[in-house]
């Protein structure tokens, strides 16, 4: 398996900082500070040729900033995004950069904003061929996306339509045969089948496993749904407060996650079986990235914190195969994992 | 009696060539504090149905037939201006794309501060204070530095809470919540269910919920009506819902859940899809993808019949009232 280690996405000290500060006047009058928030802080990670990565975490905690600046769609504050050898921070020129562009897709976590109101379906979908001269004749646009929206499971006739004239779901597979009909090598995917139901969630999802094995496609994917997470991933990022706590194997994850966080994550799959019994949700406060905790961020929530926790931020280190930030691994203090959760 | 009494529901969208049924027949009922889930196959009408309810058809869109009623007052034919006083006030809405219901200009604390007054005689300092109330109870972290944000510069699960915020803050009697925690993590979830909950419990608010997330389901419904095609194709508790479907499609929709403990590679898929509004075949419209269907199932169209109070289902195994498949 030797081809499949190697990196097509390498992320590297990736950060994204907001001024969040109130106008100036208003700080002026009230006396207050100029505000940056740290949407993301030092997050690094690789992903392979042909595997799914998959971001967790809370909402807010940063994932569609990294997915955003790993397609070149924000620029970052600091750090880098290498694709396939080529450091995006390095192209300035267009010319360099469209190739990449083609070969880096991204379904948008709302598909309705990122569909134009007033092109018709098929100009949707064929954006990218059109931008990147991939197709020759009108006939053979035509054909490839009637091609593409057959295989989200709409009908080539949709193609004359506008999006407001679809539901929920269905503007939803119209962003995802947007972003597949370049054939690209890599589709960042946030959050791509949060709005629909789990037997066409089903069908997206096997379409999207068939894709990668036929064309070894890379996914960056991105859903607070971790039983679809567990279910398409190779491995796994959790993301908390802008930085990441853990990076493992997806099956490594959720039968032996090392971090708290994780754990409590873990901990609040909800299961269908139990009509009306209540899930187990992270307990405490979501706490303000604007003025985040000091020492580890997830102290306050954590059963583990101790003294070290409240002033060290703890770094990455490797335990295993997977990679764990927290005092309380490194310093061996945490019983094995159980889930809390019977009844699964 | 039913706060909310929908019967026979029939919406229609002209085309240039021909008439989109998009709901057809529907009638469901929810009653003061009670929480309606309303699940299906996307495109089956769930976001139409709740469009008209609280009278948001587009034009050329139309209600060709059947009644709204809410508390006891027919409203699908009331002339625009006595909607709008309805919406909002009394009916609150949650629309599945939170993006839309957000204007881009204003911050959301303007929003939700404007929102207040219309609909209620605070003053603006207790409105504001009110719209920091509702932003922490949506779990916005430190609401007295984000308010004054504006959408963008808020990340998709919490633009989708401030619409939640919205939709509540003025205590309306009756929620049409489509897909409103699509974008959420479990945590957030749960906080935003607890806070539905509560209304219902507190100020017997009556809750319809669009959603496709069962988990979100089994924690809040009480009933649960399942559409298909433009129809609904089954009612009944929760539980039965859930654990003992009845409607083929039902037991389909189950079965394609990602379990955890399941390491199969493709997760189990009803084959097919959903036909369009166009071509919706005679007889059952579920009978080309349906693995129980007879010849009887297509040629006649089942009727939703009751099978066991309040449990109904549409489906031509229960027509004689029994199961017999
Ligand atoms: N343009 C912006 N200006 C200011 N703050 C921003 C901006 N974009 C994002 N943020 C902030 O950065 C943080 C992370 O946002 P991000 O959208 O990355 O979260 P997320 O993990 O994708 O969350 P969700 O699951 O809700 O989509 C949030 O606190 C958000 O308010
Ligand atoms: N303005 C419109 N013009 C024409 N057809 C429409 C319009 N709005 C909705 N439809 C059609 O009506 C049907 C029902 O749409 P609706 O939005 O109610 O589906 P839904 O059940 O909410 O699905 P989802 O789970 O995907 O949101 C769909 O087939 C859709 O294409
Ligand atoms: S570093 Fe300390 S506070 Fe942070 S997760 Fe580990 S034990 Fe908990
Ligand atoms: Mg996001
Ligand atoms: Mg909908």
């Amino acid at each position: 398996m030797a081809d499949t280690t190697e990196a097509l996405v390498e992320i590297r000290d990736l950060a994204k900082t907001f001024d969040v500060s109130k106008p100036w006047l208003a700080r002026l009058l009230e006396g207050i500070p100029v505000q940056a928030l740290k949407a993301v802080d030092g997050v690094a990670f690789s992903i392979r040729r042909g595997e799914t990565f998959s971001l967790v975490g809370e909402s807010g905690c940063g994932k569609s900033s990294v997915a955003r600046m790993v397609v070149g769609l924000d620029r970052p504050t600091r750090g880098s995004v290498v694709f396939d050898g080529t450091n995006l921070a390095a192209l300035r020129r267009r010319a360099d950069i469209a190739p990449l562009r083609r070969r880096m897709q991204m379904i948008f976590q709302d598909p309705y904003a990122s569909l134009n109101p007033r092109w018709r379906v098929t100009d949707v979908v064929a954006e990218p061929l059109d931008a990147f001269g991939l197709v020759g004749s009108r006939s053979e646009r035509t054909e490839k996306v009637a091609d593409m929206l057959q295989q989200v499971g709409l009908s080539p006739d949709d193609g004359r339509k506008y999006p407001h004239e679809f539901s929920g779901g269905q503007r939803q597979r119209i962003s995802i045969a947007r972003a597949l009909a370049a054939n690209p090598d890599f589709v960042v995917c946030d959050e791509p089948t949060s709005a629909l139901d789990v037997s066409v969630q089903a069908q997206i999802l096997n379409l999207m496993k068939d894709l990668q094995q036929r064309f070894g496609l890379t996914y960056l994917f991105i859903s607070h749904d971790l039983s679809v997470v567990n279910h398409v991933s190779s491995r796994i990022g959790v993301m908390y407060l802008g930085r990441l706590c853990e990076v493992a194997a997806a099956s490594d994850l959720f039968r032996h996650p090392q971090h708290p966080y994780s754990r409590l994550l873990l901990d609040t799959i909800p299961d269908v079986a139990m009509a009306g019994r209540a899930r187990a949700p992270v307990p405490g406060e979501v706490p303000d990235p604007i003025d985040p905790p000091p020492g580890c961020a997830f102290h306050p929530r954590c059963p583990f914190a101790g003294e070290r926790c409240l002033q060290e931020r703890p770094e990455p280190a490797q335990y295993g195969h997977s990679t764990v930030a927290c005092h309380a691994v490194e310093e061996r203090r945490i019983p094995p994992f159980s889930r809390s959760n019977p009844g699964r | 009696m039913a706060l909310l009494k929908v019967d026979r529901l029939r919406v229609e969208f002209p085309t240039r060539h021909r008439t989109l049924v998009a709901v057809d027949d529907v009638s469901l009922s929810i009653d003061a504090g009670e929480v309606l889930g309303v699940v299906g196959e996307s495109g089956a009408g769930k976001s139409v149905t709740g469009a008209a309810i609280i009278g948001l058809i587009e034009p050329p869109g139309r209600i060709a037939g059947g009644e709204i009623c809410f508390a006891g007052r027919r409203i699908d034919c009331l002339p625009d201006d006595a909607k709008r006083r309805i919406r909002g006030r009394e009916i609150g809405s949650v629309f599945q794309d939170p993006l839309t219901s957000l204007n881009p200009l204003f911050t959301v604390g303007q929003q939700l501060v404007e929102t207040i007054l219309t609909h209620s005689d605070r003053s603006a300092a207790d409105a504001r204070r009110h719209a920091l109330r509702l932003l922490g109870d949506v779990g916005i972290p430190a609401p007295a530095q984000r308010i004054d944000a504006y959408p963008h510069e808020f990340s998709g699960g919490m633009r989708q809470r401030v619409v939640i915020a919205l939709a509540i803050c003025a205590t309306p009697r009756l929620i049409i919540a489509d897909e409103p925690t699509t974008a959420l993590d479990v945590s957030i979830q749960s906080q935003i269910i607890a806070l539905l909950k509560r209304l219902c419990r507190e100020h017997g608010t009556a809750i319809m919920l669009i959603t496709h997330d069962m988990g979100v389901i089994a924690e809040t419904a009480d009933r649960v009506a399942v559409m298909y095609a433009g129809r609904i194709v089954e009612v009944g508790r929760v539980r039965q819902i859930l654990r003992s479907p009845n409607h083929p499609y039902t037991r389909g929709l189950m079965e394609s859940i990602p379990r955890l403990d399941s390491d199969s590679a493709r997760l189990a898929q009803i084959d097919g899809t959903m036909p369009r509004l166009h071509e919706i075949p005679v007889g059952c419209a579920f009978h080309p993808r349906c693995p129980d269907a007879s010849d009887r199932c297509r040629e006649n169209r089942p009727a939703l019949r009751m099978v066991d109070d309040p449990a109904a289902v549409a489906c031509l195994l229960f027509d004689d009232g029994r199961a017999d498949g």
